[in-house]
């Protein structure tokens, strides 16, 4: 089981929160341009990396907000959480603990 | 309905396959000797004539989510684009023992998906009138009826989530995995298949938008076509040519038991308390769940999903409560949003792609290797595959299985 760090509560159980897949997904600027192509993209086509993943969580059995966590899809560890309004921090960021903040 | 004691596993073949060193170059080359990979030579040399093949695996053959499923054969899918695929891959089962000369223990015992809310009843009820309309058996059980296929299933109405009814499938059941992989190996290398273990395809040769080979451990092997058929790792191999595929990779465990008497004589598959139990031939109990939400390439699960999966098996077999667990493992499973495979060509010429089975391809191994290997050779999509193919996701033809694919994801 991941210990997840919510960035307003603190480190908790993977089994508290809800996975929502790839993070800095951005809505299309001009979603009226788009060809169907590049709804594809948008809709049904995300990263699957080997290595850091900046992805977003839910903290549904605390806080329910969400938030963005940058983990490592092959060793599974928690490199760093940030809220939404942060930027992606680079992957040496590493305390699953939560000590980053 | 008792459970008959078991046969003892059959002997193998003296000799099932040779291990050569890799030629420079072949007319198709496979990547992933996985049960996928291996059908589709088998079918690409006895449908096409095509023998010049070779099949590149990194690690031993068929010890990828070949060696890890647990072998439940069924199909009852709710669409018709996917009750084909997979009642066609059934009626091959059917047949390919004897046509493989190869025991490998195809045991049509039926399966059974369980309903345990009133949303359950209604889309059980719905999927098993699609099913017949397909031409695919199927029944709604009461509960009693329920436990007269098994016995040892709790449908008291006391549970925390009762057994409403469930969809039945006789012709459905399980096979010894590794006996199916190594049966079409050996046919594949009777007929001159070169399978060849402990090698890596790192890259892909490319003359502008076609490719015409690939880079390996063991040097560069060119090829006429190349087919993928990597299972959970897709979607990394193909974005090293250039292809992108909308997979998700994402960890799925199983465990079993110590032996046990033979006391199950069914598949029981429950979607909503969320674990599916069958006792193998030599009688383990045989147990999977869900996947772990998160992506992941670790091949290992997440240990709350044992733990809910225990919870509900225990609810539902009372008598398995004091059964020790022996082994866990994890496999690497890709995908799709709907839940749905990907067989077809890319937008890389004499590239191809069979992807995407998720959580459910063993079943679909003939059919799969069948219509890939129709695929490579005529560079069309057979009518079973066509629906399969990259572009539902652009045109939005999706073929949405959530349901019936019976493994939440
Ligand atoms: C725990 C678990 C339970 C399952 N239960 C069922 C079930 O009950 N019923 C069912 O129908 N399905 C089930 N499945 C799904 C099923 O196992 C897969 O859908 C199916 O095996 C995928 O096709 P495959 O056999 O070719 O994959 P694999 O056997 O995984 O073959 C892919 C091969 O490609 C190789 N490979 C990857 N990358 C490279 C590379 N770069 N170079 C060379 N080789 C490479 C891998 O080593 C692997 O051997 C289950 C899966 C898991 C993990
Ligand atoms: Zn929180």
């Amino acid at each position: 089981m991941l210990l997840i760090n919510c960035p307003w509560c603190g480190p908790h159980n993977e089994s508290e929160y809800h996975y929502g897949g790839q993070a800095h997904v951005p809505y299309p600027d001009n979603p009226a341009e788009l060809d169907d192509r590049q709804w594809a993209e948008y809709v049904f086509y995300r990263d699957n990396p080997k290595g850091p993943f900046a992805e977003r969580w839910m903290h549904s059995h605390g806080c329910r907000r969400w938030f963005n966590a940058l983990r490592d899809t092959v060793s599974y560890e928690v490199l760093a959480t940030y809220r939404l309004d942060e930027p992606r921090p680079e992957p040496r960021v590493t305390d699953p603990a939560g000590e980053q903040r | 309905m008792t459970a008959q004691p078991q046969p003892a596993p059959p002997e193998h073949p003296d000799f099932l396959w040779r291990n050569p060193e890799p030629r420079s170059s072949y007319d198709v080359v496979i990547v992933g000797a996985g049960g996928h990979g291996l059908a589709t030579a088998y079918y690409l040399a006895k449908e096409h004539g095509i023998t010049d093949v070779a099949v590149l695996e990194k690690g031993w053959l068929a010890g990828g989510n070949m060696a890890r499923n647990t072998t439940i054969i069924r199909s009852n899918y709710l669409w018709d684009e996917s009750a084909a695929i997979y009642e066609h891959a059934l009626k091959l089962w059917e047949g390919l023992p004897e046509e493989l000369d190869y025991d490998f223990l195809f045991s049509q015992r039926g399966v059974l998906n369980l309903a345990h809310t009133l949303q359950d009843v209604r889309e059980g009820m719905r999927r098993a009138n699609a099913n017949r309309l397909n031409g695919v058996d199927a029944e709604w059980l009461d509960p009693d009826q329920v436990a007269e296929v098994c016995p040892i299933l709790n449908v008291s109405p006391h549970t925390r989530y009762p057994v409403l009814g469930g969809t039945f499938q006789p012709r459905a059941g399980i096979a010894k995995h590794d006996h199916v992989a190594w049966a079409l190996a050996r046919r594949a290398d009777e007929m001159g298949v070169d399978l060849i273990q402990g090698c890596e395809v790192t890259g892909f040769v490319k003359d502008g938008e076609k490719v015409v080979g690939v880079e390996t451990n063991l040097g560069r092997i060119n090829a006429g076509r190349v087919g993928l058929a990597a299972a959970g790792h897709s979607s990394v191999l193909a974005e090293r040519a250039g292809v992108r595929l909308p997979v998700q990779s994402h960890p799925l465990q199983a465990l079993v038991s110590e032996l046990h008497e033979p006391v199950h004589p069914t598949v029981v598959m429950s979607n909503h308390v969320h674990v599916y139990v069958s006792q193998a031939h030599k009688g383990e109990l045989v147990m999977g769940a869900g996947v772990d939400s998160y992506n992941g390439y670790g091949q290992r699960g997440s240990f709350h999903v044992i733990e809910e999966q225990m919870a509900a098996a225990v609810e539902l077999f009372p008598i398995f409560a004091r059964a020790h667990v022996l082994r866990t493992w994890g496999g690497i499973v890709d995908v799709t949003p709907d839940a749905s495979p990907i067989i077809s060509a890319t937008p890389v010429e004499n590239l191809f792609v069979n992807c995407g089975w998720g959580t459910g391809g063993f079943k679909a191994t003939p059919a799969a290797g069948l219509t890939f290997a129709h695929t490579i050779a005529t560079g069309e999509a057979h009518a079973l595959n066509a629906p399969f193919a990259l572009d539902r996701f652009t045109t939005g033809a999706l073929i949405d299985e959530h349901g019936a694919a019976a493994v939440a994801h």
